[in-house]
């Protein structure tokens, strides 16, 4: 037995159950919360270069699996994400007699495989079978956008599927080429030729549609904004991070010898203007949710702008720790925002920022869960968000990249601006409003999710350590690579 | 590799142009359950150039053969997804009265 | 001669796709749409890939051009048109030259590539160990077994993901009746229902037994067995079930449930999704059943889409 099937077989096996169950799936969540996170504490206790093949079928047709550094940082993030989640959730998704409901029903199975799915992604090197949780995550992803507004759900749909299809064009023309669409392997063999060049466009664009980089993003924030606050924290901080995953894979690992310089810029540029657009869209929202989404946008733009500084940097092991440290901070915080947000406007039925006035006294702890969600995200001290963004300036810094430099300061600055203005209306007024009091268990959950990303800047040297597991890339910058895996 | 090349490419060629047909409807037509066909001939498209590059002498490779079956399994579980959601969508429009003899305006 | 009937095969493909993809009357465009899955089938033949041409035929041209023709019914019964909307000229005209110039490299780069089936010596060398004679289906079940299983759990997250579509008064009760509603059609279709339920049982059962040698296996056979379930509700010899009968769950979750645990006692003996020598064989056929099984149910009830509060027949 190993974490690595686990991982996965455990999220399906509840799924399964929660099928059967019906009515009662929802308490499931109390077996699978000790279950999944005691497995993820496995994956990150395992020995440095854990990894097997499915079925002990050797390359280049079997599948590995392997616990690299990304998937022993992420797959605990996801884990603690969809915890929180599901706790929160559980009131939310009851079937109660007499009005129940396809949704309390069918939250429970999307979770679960969109659990696994995720996972399966993180700790899989084989790009066809990235293809297939791909798709596990979007379905779940797509079913839970429609709970808020079929409209968006159906733009997300679509705009997914052909990002998906273009992935998949991309795995074909690799497969027949190669003969195998294994990453490792692929490190190995990839030539810069025409097929290659234009499998790895089309694979990085149909993936950063469904990451929804600038100017890809225009699906995302109807979508996380109008979905039930459970499914928007998983669709903002989990979902969209797979894909940056196997572009992640695709650029520094199997395509290391083959990515140019100014295509790591182009992505980088995109990432920059990502942060900047996001930010000044976030700030003229007028509805809570959406300066969330927006967030997002912004926030995901980080991910990206780290990819010259990887490529060019002399030890590229610290931007690639900060962009990883990033990844998490923003999975955590990000999930306790949109679930403190949905307390916030449930509370006060508005969904507008004006809407908030006197809520830091009716409901101090779901405020202070957003404040601090707020700390990790624009990247104020002690919090991960703080240690993610420092690393990437420092990068920038030393490498002279003064554009880079310039977005990641103007970023800061534009997120203190829109997360300051919902919490300043909260804390304004004479009269708190009154309000039902909520479910401990439901308050809990963004709170601990949010003192988890500021405390995450306590573990920052744990944190990079655990990121220096996968290969420190620096292949496709002018310097040579760091040895040592 | 004995078959000639011109011949040897022609299913992957044809393949390569459904893609390209496809991607064309998909941008063009407006409406959804259009914009699904579209996607469905995309995808034939890229498992006609998947099988079709596994040709060898005798017989075409197990490997591809075996990808693509996935694959059109995962594909007709999304276009079933998605014909639901458009069904849906046009009986929530009806039941809220508006804009029902409008197909909704779905940008590329 | 070969040469030209390919060549002509593949000229039709794409005529067929054109007309599928711009035909005005959307009913036409799906029988279009239809004829062009059949003919991929044909080319599939071709290509000596038996598997998939069935595949492609029963699944790829068969399923979708009954989903298609009945959103179609569903759209139109609402008031919706199925219009085929030009977009503004410029745009079409835009779209046009970048698709072009995307065909071209994408062409170019495929002929770059040399056809070659590279990894079927591999997989001939292979399949002594799991007692199969069918190679596709040594790739689907033994060597990337690990795809198949999740691809199992895909085909179920998508009946989850259209149930969660349903009105919150629907829940939980059964999809829109498929019956037909002209009373001629719906006699014929019922004693055809009737009829053809019990034959498509047995070419399931038959195609997922040759599947381990021959063509076939648990996709063909359960696409086989959603073929008699839909038929045999088109013509009211059997109701569609609520999606809270707890026998309808079962069987929608054995075959993934089946392929789970097996996988699983394979993780405790050693390794997880590996057979133990000798009795590969035995297991993949045990999968294959119940995944052709919950194939059949869940690509049928994704066919009828959502728990409905009205009967609307065709």
């Amino acid at each position: 037995m190993s974490p690595l099937d686990l991982l996965v077989a455990a999220p399906l096996a509840f799924m399964v159950a929660s099928l059967v169950v019906g009515r009662g799936g929802r308490w499931l969540i109390l077996a699978a919360s000790p279950a999944m996170l005691a497995l993820s504490a496995w994956l990150v206790a395992l020995p440095p270069d854990a990894a097997h093949l499915v079925g002990d079928w050797e390359l280049p047709l079997g599948i590995l699996l392997r616990a690299d550094g990304v998937a022993r940082l992420l797959v605990p993030a996801t884990s603690l994400c969809f915890v929180a989640v599901g706790l929160y959730a559980w009131h939310e998704f009851s079937p109660k007699s007499g009005r129940e409901t396809a949704r309390a029903h069918t939250f429970w199975p999307l979770l679960y495989l969109m659990w696994g799915g995720s996972n399966a992604g993180y700790l899989t090197t084989d790009l066809f079978n990235l293809y297939v949780t791909i798709e596990m995550v979007s379905l779940a992803a797509v079913a839970m956008a429609a709970m808020g507004s079929l409209a968006a759900g159906l733009q997300y749909f679509l705009i997914a599927l052909v990002g998906s299809l273009a992935y998949l064009l991309g795995v074909a023309l690799l497969a027949a080429h190669y003969d195998t669409v294994d990453a490792t392997l692929l490190a190995i063999h990839a030539r810069p030729d025409l097929p290659t060049l234009l499998a790895i466009t089309v694979m990085t664009a149909g993936l950063l549609v469904k990451t929804a980089l600038f100017p890809l993003h225009g699906w995302l924030p109807p979508a996380h904004a109008a979905a039930p606050a459970p499914a928007s924290a998983l669709l903002s901080a989990v979902v969209v991070k797979l894909g940056f995953v196997i572009i992640l894979r695709l650029w520094f690992e199997a395509f290391a010898e083959v990515v140019r310089p100014a295509a790591m810029h182009l992505l980088g540029g995109m990432g920059a203007l990502a942060i900047l657009y996001g930010s000044i869209q976030a700030i003229r929202q007028e509805r809570l949710k959406s300066l969330v989404a927006y967030s997002t946008v912004a926030q995901l733009g980080y991910l990206f702008l780290a990819f010259p500084l990887i490529s060019n940097a002399p030890n590229p092991a610290e931007p690639w720790a900060a962009v990883l440290v990033h990844a998490v901070a923003h999975m955590l915080a990000k999930a306790a925002m949109f679930l403190a947000a949905g307390l916030m406007l449930k509370a006060v039925a508005g969904e507008r920022i004006s809407d908030l006035a006197g809520l830091a006294r009716a409901m101090p702890l779901s405020v202070t869960a957003f404040a601090l969600a707020a700390i990790s995200l624009t990247g104020l001290p002690p919090s991960g968000g703080f240690t993610a963004k420092f690393l990437l300036l420092h990068a920038a810094i030393e490498q002279g990249s003064v554009v880079y430099a310039a977005v990641l300061v103007i970023g800061g600055l534009l997120g203190a601006v829109y997360l300051f203005r919902p919490l300043s209306v909260a804390c304004s007024g004479s009269a708190a409003p009154v309000v039902k009091a909520e479910a401990p268990l439901r308050v809990a959950a963004p709170l601990a999710l949010a003192a988890l990303a500021v405390a995450l800047g306590f573990a920052g040297m744990m944190l990079i350590e655990l990121s220096s597991l996968s290969a420190p890339p620096a292949a496709a910058g002018p310097l040579p690579a760091e040895p040592g895996r | 590799m004995t078959i000639s090349t011109s011949l040897g490419h022609l299913f992957p060629l044809t393949g390569a142009a459904l893609v390209g047909l496809g991607l064309f409807g998909f941008i063009s037509l407006r409406h959804p359950l259009r914009q699904l066909l579209a996607v469905n001939v995309i995808g034939a498209g890229i498992f006609l150039i998947l099988g079709g590059l596994g040709r060898g002498e005798g017989v075409t490779d197990p490997y591809p053969q075996a990808l693509v079956i996935t694959g059109i399994v995962v594909s007709v579980a999304l276009t079933a997804v998605g014909a639901a959601m458009i069904t849906r969508l046009a009986e929530e429009r009806r039941a809220a009265g508006t804009a029902s003899d409008q197909p909704k305006d779905q940008g590329p | 001669m070969t040469s030209a009937f390919e060549l002509i095969l593949c000229l039709m493909i794409l005529g067929t796709a054109c007309v599928a993809l711009f035909m005005r009357d959307f009913l036409a465009a799906v029988a279009f749409f239809v004829v062009f899955g059949n003919l991929m089938g044909l080319a599939w033949l071709t290509l000596g890939a038996v598997n998939v041409a069935l595949a492609e035929i029963a699944i790829g041209a068969g399923v979708t051009g009954v989903l298609l023709v009945l959103s179609r019914s569903r759209l139109l019964a609402l008031g919706e048109e199925i219009s085929c909307g030009p977009a503004k000229p410029w745009l079409r005209l835009g779209a046009a030259a970048a698709c072009s110039v995307f065909t071209a490299v994408l062409a170019a780069a495929v002929l770059s590539i040399a056809p070659d089936d590279g990894l079927a010596p591999v997989i001939d060398g292979l399949m002594p160990l799991i007692g199969v004679e069918n190679p596709v289906t040594g790739v689907l079940l033994a060597f990337r077994a690990y795809d198949t299983l999740l691809e199992s759990f895909v085909l179920l997250g998508a009946l989850v993901a259209i149930w969660s579509l349903a009105a919150p008064a629907a829940w939980p009760r059964a999809p829109a009746a498929l019956r037909m509603t002209d009373p001629a059609a719906l006699n014929v279709a019922g004693s055809f229902g009737r009829l053809l339920l019990p034959v498509a049982l047995v070419m399931a059962a038959y195609l997922v037994w040759v599947g381990s040698d021959d063509p076939g296996g648990a996709f063909q056979g359960g696409t086989v067995l959603a073929g008699g379930f839909l038929f045999a509700a088109m013509g009211g010899a059997i109701g569609l079930p609520r999606s809270d009968n707890s026998a309808l769950r079962w069987s929608l979750v054995a075959g993934p449930l089946v392929f789970l645990a097996i996988g699983l006692a394979g993780a405790a003996l050693g390794r997880f999704l590996a057979y133990p020598e000798g009795t590969a064989k035995a297991l993949i056929v045990t999968i294959e059943y119940s995944l052709a099984l919950s194939i059949g149910v869940t690509l049928a009830l994704l066919v009828a889409g959502p728990p409905a509060t009205t009967e609307t027949g065709l």
